[in-house]
Formats: C-alpha cells, structure tokens, sequence
C-alpha cells in the first residue's frame, strides 16, 4: 500500500494526470456538444486520428504549433460535415455512419501518411508544446509543477470546457442547442432550425475531436504512429455518459480516468508490477471506468432525443 | 401597415384556396377562412378532416401545395414557422411541443432571444413571465421543470409561449381532448381575456358543447374541404354534429339490464404508489357479466393503478382478486389474456399499439403465440392477414389496407382497430380505460356502440373515462375514484353528476368504514 500513497502524493503523479486527460477533455467536450443537440457522432475515434495527423503533418511541413492545432480543427470540421449531412438532413443511422466515418478518417489519415512520406521508416519528429515557464507561478512547490509547467496546449483543453459549459447554459445559443436534443419540434415550433443547430454542434464538436487527437501528436508526443489514438475516442463516448452530459462532470470524469492510466504505469514500476502480468496493469483503467460509469450513469438524464433523427413536416 | 393600425372588424387572417395532398391523400382542397380580430372561430371536423393539417400549413410546419396565408394583411411567406411566429401566430400544438428536461422559462425563453446573445436575461424574463400569469390567469412556476408538470400546466406554458411572443393570433389545436372539466373551466377563462385584450383565437375542436360554449363562429370542413360555416348563436349541438358528418349522429343510449354473476371480484386491495402516480387504496369491486361499470375521478387518481391491476401490469399488496370465483395466485399480462380480459388502453399511441408496425402485425400483438396466428413456433401471416382485414371491414377502419403502418390512421381508426384486436375473442371482462378520448363524435357513437352490444352479449365492462357525460350515458352503475380510494357504487341514476362531482372532489370519503 505505501507504493499507492507515494504515488498520490508526488506532483510528478498529478502533473501526468492532468496531461493524460487533457486530449480526453477536448474530444469529450467536442462529442457532449454532438450529443446535447440529439446526435451520437461514433466518428470521434478517426475524428480523433485525423486531427493528430493533419496537425502534426502541418507542423511538420513548417506551420507553427497553434496553425497545426487550426489545420486539426479543420480537418475534424470537413469530416464533422460529412457525418452531420448524412444524420442530420438524410436522417441515417447515426451508429453506421459514425462507425463509416472513424474507418474513412482512419484509413484517409494513414493513405495520406504513406503518400506524404513515401520513403519514412521510423516516425519523424517534430518540436512539440514545451511546458510554460511562469514567474513565482511554474515555482511553486507541488502545484507548480502540477500546473504551471503544463504546456499551454493544455491550459486551452480546459479553458475550452469552461466555455462549452458556459455556452452551454448561459447563452441562448446553448439553450437552443439543448432543445435541438430533448425535442426537437419545440425547437421547430419556436422558429429554429433543427438541422441547423445539429449540423452546427456536429461539426464545432468534431472541431474539438480532432484537436483533441492533435494533442497527442503536438503536445503528448513529438511523432504520429498509427495506433496512438488507441481507442481514446471510445473513452470520450463513455465519459460523456459517465458524466451525465454535464461538461463539469464529464471533465471530472476525464481526471478521473487519467488517474487510473496514470497509476497504472506507475505500479508496474514497483515491486507489484514484477510479480502481475503487465496486461492487468493495461487493462486496470478500463475496468475501473466501466465500474465507475455503471455507478455515475444511473441517474443520468439521457437527452431524449439523442439519436432519433427530425424530419420536417413528417407526419 | 403595422398591427396597430388594424381597426376592429378588419380581418386579421385570411387563409384562400388551400390545397395539401399527402401522396394519394387530400387532406386540404380549396379551403378558404378569414379571421377577425376578437374573434373565436371553431374548426369542427371528424378526424382526418384536415383541420390539423391547415393549421400545420398556417403555422408553416407544411408548406400548402396550393394558396396563400395574409396575417394583417401581409402574405405569410411558406414552410416557415419563424415568420409565422414573427407575424403575430402562435400554435398551441396538440401534442405538446414541450422540451421536458428543460425547465419552464427555458421552453418559453427558447428562440426568443438571438442566438448569438452573449447572455440570457433570465431575469426580465421571469418577471414577464410572472405578468403574463396573473394577466391571463396562467399559473405555473417558472423554474420547475416541464418534466414534472401536469398535462394542465403543460398547456398553460404552451399558451405562454405563444403570449410571451406577443401572439395575435392564438390556435388551439383539440386543447381541451387532454384537460379534465375542471382545466377545461380555467382554459376558457384565459380564453376569454386573450379576447379581451384583443387577440383572436381559431379553436380546433370536436366537442361541441365547448365550442357553442366559446365560439362565436364555426367553420366544419369534411374530407379536406369546408361544408359549412355558420353563426354558433344561429345553430345548435344536433345540426353542427350532422354537419361535421354529413348525416344525423346519436349517441348510443344503453338500456337497463340484469347483471348477472361476478365475474371479477377485488376484495380490499391495495396496490404500491408508482412514483407520483397513486396507487389503490383499500379497494373493493365487483365486475358483473352484462354490466357496464362506470369508473369517474379527476385524472392522476388511482385510475392508473386499478387499470394496470386489471390487464395485470401490477400485482396487488394486500387483499384479493378474484376471477369467476377463484382466487388468482399469480398475475401477469399474459394470465389477464388467459382470462380473457380485453384491455383497451389509455394511450393508444404508446401502449395500445406499435406505431412502426402494421394493421396486421397490430392486430395479432395479442393472440400471436396461439393457433390461427401461429402453430409450432411459426406465425401464420396468412391467417393473421385474414383477422386484420376482418377487423378491418367489421369495424370499419378507414386505412390503405392490411399492410400499412398504423401510426398514419387517425386516432379514431386506431381505436378501432384496437376494438377490433380486443372484441373479436369474444372477451369475458371489458377494460375500457378512457375509450373515447380524442375520438370524434362519429367514432364515439361507434366505440360506444361496440361497449354496449359486448356487455349485451354477456361481457363485464369496467369503463374508465374523465368526462361525466360519458359515464353517466353508458354506465349500469358508477364508481366514483379519489386519492386511491373508491366510492360505494351508485346505480344508474341515483346521483347527479354535482353529487359525483363532490366525491371526485374526496368529499364523501371521510370516516367512511369499509362495509366488507
């Protein structure tokens, strides 16, 4: 058990934590403003890929760090479009599309990988997001390195769940995005256009996804692989839901669900780690997050149009 | 020119030539209306006579393959609800258009405000909402959340969504088909100063009481087109009716009859309250063969619970059920069916059938896991076809045929088609929860026909419905339901309906023994 308590008690512990969730919290942000409006977009995990790709390509290819993360945002954006034409207006099965856009991106990213870089071998690297250096702040015992040597990639992850939560509840705007999922003839009724605001969440949201995946390749890593997404899209669906559709919670979801990744490398570096087949160790953070989300999801309020495509005028 | 500017007498809508087909289905031809201003002007029509739909058209949830839309004088652009709203229309939709998990202020809030507002001024809000109330006599808490509402008070926020928008034009589409006579008593109120502070209001309707109560025109359209229009004060219930049907309706009168044995017995029951619904208290009844049981009470008070007792939904807590003289050891659905209880339920939408499934599939949700519909595991489509279309001609359900999904009949043909599904085994125990609500008059002289020849053939019929017209028509005896309690049964006759009405206010109740 001491293993455990040093653990959470070191800074370097917490510093990973909020790392390791900040990508989470983008893309979990970016597939609960989908979800709110009454679409489940299942392309977050190849929205997730080709925003890792495209940013790091476009760093690579000379952009600065922050044109990377925009080059991200609008690839996720174009295939955000795709999905919210196929659901929104022609009404198809959000699960198959979703599942035809993750495959279409993650196959699009690593065709357009081979063609960019033909004779590659091993990944290049490029120059990623360095930790901030801030006066008095970055030199704080603990909390200086826990969060003020965080790169400012990640300041803006959070910042960004701050402001989808405001828009969320404090604007008309979010109010009308609300609506769009729990019923959708409300909305229509009151002058709004459905597809509109549905279209408009889908592709701000796959926005996020993919500059959610641009952090693992211009802030976590300096190089894109293939398999570096590693089902993280799959984790923000069920953050979503672990956070009851709540942008708060979600993220503490996300921290929560860092921390498990966070101590499980951690322990297999102690004594523990020798004598439990590594896999346990990979498989830990899953099993706690299916725990935690058959605890948290119970009262969940579902909206109650998610999924449930709106045709106008259909009787 | 400016809403201001019109003087009373000028028209303030004027719908002219509208036509909407629906593939092989005209639902408008022709139509013509013009409204004035403080003017109440009823749409009477039978179900599927296209009122909905011209409403839908004005509202611009249709776009009219045919004719034009004025509001105060200016044409109403086409299939778009945001310029109706802005032209001074407001929809009270009959299937609410309501976002429950939001709360009240923000479904009236929603649209109002430009999108791209960096805030919401929920604070002036809420005082206009707090206005609007107490000018309209519109009671409803803000904050709560329209998930938690009653049906009366979904519609209050309805209505305020539309004032809160300063709608001129007020429709009503079958507003009171839900309300109790009570909601329907305050609804009228609010209509009456809307009228007052110059609005005018088109109420859809097939009540005709209501509409002699509150209009002062009305306009019968039949099969898509208008047959008739008339002053209210220069015509009556009988000849508005003939109209609305093209021949001379009366509503079925069931003679006296002799019971005859009990066949289900409810000895002191008492059932779990579910969430808020009530659950029964302490209840006996007996449901005789050849006897129409008539159940009255305001809605939301244990009618639920004994209707689910019966079609075996709920299992009681304490006390006894009997069935032709043997106590019942296990309960479920398929038991009631065993039993041969015909269930007619409340809600035919969401329980009573499957909208995305057909007349025939429908009609067989029942007997399918018996012979004729299947033998050894495997359905007979064949057989379940013939039953469909023999339902289907009997009952006389207007529909394209066996095959089509049944969510596109009308309510009145979904009813009987649900008829049809329950009464053809020649049930032994009737539960008609609410049978004719919604229906027009055509289809509830028809449903009630069809109660009434069951109980002539023998059949118990417990008959659950809010409206006391109804009860007192068709029922050999009357229940009265308060908080989960029942009263003593009142013959046909023995007590006027403000007599009933003091027990469905509870008056009567207290101290009263169980005479077991």
């Amino acid at each position: 058990m001491s293993y455990l308590v040093d653990i959470l008690v070191s800074a370097s512990f917490w510093a990973a934590v909020i790392r390791i969730a900040s990508p989470l919290v983008l893309a979990t942000m970016g597939e609960l403003i989908c979800e709110r409006a009454g679409v489940l977009n299942l392309g977050i995990e190849g929205i997730m890929v080709i925003g890792a790709f495209t940013g790091w390509l476009a760093v690579y290819q000379g952009l600065p760090l922050w044109g990377g993360v925009g080059v991200a945002m609008a690839a996720g954006m174009l295939f955000g479009l795709l999905h919210a034409t196929l659901t929104v207006p022609f009404g198809l099965s959000q699960h198959v599309v979703g599942l035809g856009v993750t495959l279409l991106a993650t196959s699009t990213s690593s065709f357009a990988y081979r063609l960019a870089l033909p004779e590659v071998t091993s990944p290049p690297k490029i120059v990623p997001f360095q930790p901030l250096d801030l006066p008095v702040l970055s030199d704080l015992p603990f909390l200086g390195e826990v969060l003020f040597t965080q790169t400012a990639f990640t300041w803006f992850a959070f910042a960004i769940a701050v402001l989808v939560s405001v828009i969320l509840f404090r604007t008309p705007l979010g109010l009308a995005i609300r609506a769009a999922g729990e019923n959708p003839s409300a909305v229509e009724a009151q002058g709004l256009s459905v597809s509109g605001l549905r279209m408009g969440a889908v592709i701000v949201g796959s926005g996020l996804m993919a500059m959610g995946g641009a952090f693992l390749t211009l802030s976590a890593f300096s190089s894109f692989f293939f398999e570096m997404v590693n089902g993280r899209g799959w984790i923000c669906v069920a953050l979503v839901v672990f956070g009851a559709w709540m942008p708060g919670k979600a993220v503490l979801g996300a921290i929560l669900f860092a921390a498990f990744d966070a101590l499980q490398i951690r322990l297999q570096q102690t004594p523990i780690g020798a004598d439990l087949p590594y896999q346990v160790f990979l498989m830990a953070p899953y099993v706690l997050s299916i725990l935690a989300l058959i605890l948290m999801s119970r009262r969940a309020e579902v909206p109650a149009a998610l999924m449930t495509p709106y045709s106008k005028g259909e009787r | 020119m400016t809403r201001a500017d019109v003087q009373a007498g000028d028209y303030v809508l004027r719908l002219d030539g509208i036509a909407k087909r629906f593939g092989p289905l005209v639902a408008n031809s022709g139509i013509t209306l013009d409204l004035k201003r403080g003017e109440v002007v009823a749409l009477l029509g039978e179900n599927g006579a296209g009122k909905t739909t011209l409403m839908n058209i004005l509202f611009g949830h249709y776009v009219a393959d045919e004719g034009t839309v004025e509001v105060f004088g200016q044409p109403l652009p086409p299939g778009n609800p945001r310029a109706a709203l802005a032209a001074g229309v407001g929809m009270v939709h009959q299937h609410f258009t309501l976002a429950d998990n939001l709360s009240v202020l923000d479904n009236i809030t929603l649209g109002t405000e430009s999108l791209w507002s960096r805030g919401r001024g929920r604070r002036a809000a809420r005082e206009r909402i707090a206005a609007l109330s107490r000018d309209f006599g519109l009671s409803v808490h803000p904050e709560a959340r329209v998930g938690t509402l009653s049906v009366g008070e979904r519609q209050r926020v309805e209505i305020l969504k539309a004032l809160y928008r300063d709608a001129r034009i007020l429709i009503l589409d079958e507003p009171t088909a839900v309300l109790t006579p009570q909601e329907t008593d305050a609804l009228f109120e609010t209509l009456r100063k809307a009228i007052a502070a110059g609005l005018s209001i088109i109420f859809i309707s097939h009540k005709l009481h209501e509409v002699m109560a509150i209009a002062d025109r009305c306009i019968v359209l039949r099969h898509g087109k208008v047959v008739g229009e008339v002053d209210t004060h220069a015509t009556d219930r009988a000849r508005l009716a003939a109209l609305m049907v093209g021949s001379e309706v009366s509503l079925p009168k069931a003679e006296a009859r002799r019971p005859g044995p009990v066949l289900m017995r409810l000895d002191r029951v008492s059932t779990p309250a579910k969430g808020t619904a009530t659950g029964l208290r302490d209840v006996s009844i007996d449901l005789c063969a050849g006897q129409i049981v008539g159940l009255a009470g305001v809605s939301g008070n244990g009618q639920a619970a004994l209707a689910d007792l019966v079609s075996g939904l709920v299992r009681p807590d304490e006390g006894r059920v009997e069935i032709a003289g043997e106590e019942l050891r296990s309960w479920t659905p398929r038991q009631a069916l065993k039993h041969h209880i015909a269930r007619i339920p409340e809600d035919r939408h969401k329980t009573g059938t499957i909208s995305d499934f057909s007349l025939t599939e429908n009609a067989v949700l029942e007997g399918y896991s018996h012979p004729p519909f299947s033998r050894r595991s495997w359905m007979d489509w064949h057989a379940a076809e013939r039953f469909a279309k023999d339902i289907i001609a009997k009952y006389d359900v207007r529909c394209q045929g066996p095959s089509q999904q049944i969510r596109l009949l009308s309510g009145g043909n979904m009813q009987k088609l649900i008829l049809g599904r329950v009464l053809e085994p020649s049930p032994r125990i009737i539960l008609a929860n609410q049978p004719v609500r919604g229906l027009d008059v055509g289809a509830i002289a028809y449903v009630q026909s069809r109660l009434i020849a069951a109980r002539d053939a023998g059949a118990a019929v417990l008959l659950i419905s809010e409206d006391l017209d109804d009860i007192q028509s068709l029922s050999d005896v009357i229940h009265v339901m308060s908080e989960g309690r029942l009263s003593p049964a009142f013959p046909r006759g023995t007590k006027t309906a403000a007599e009933l009405g003091l027990w469905m206010a509870g008056q009567g109740f207290e101290g009263r023994t169980h005479a077991a």
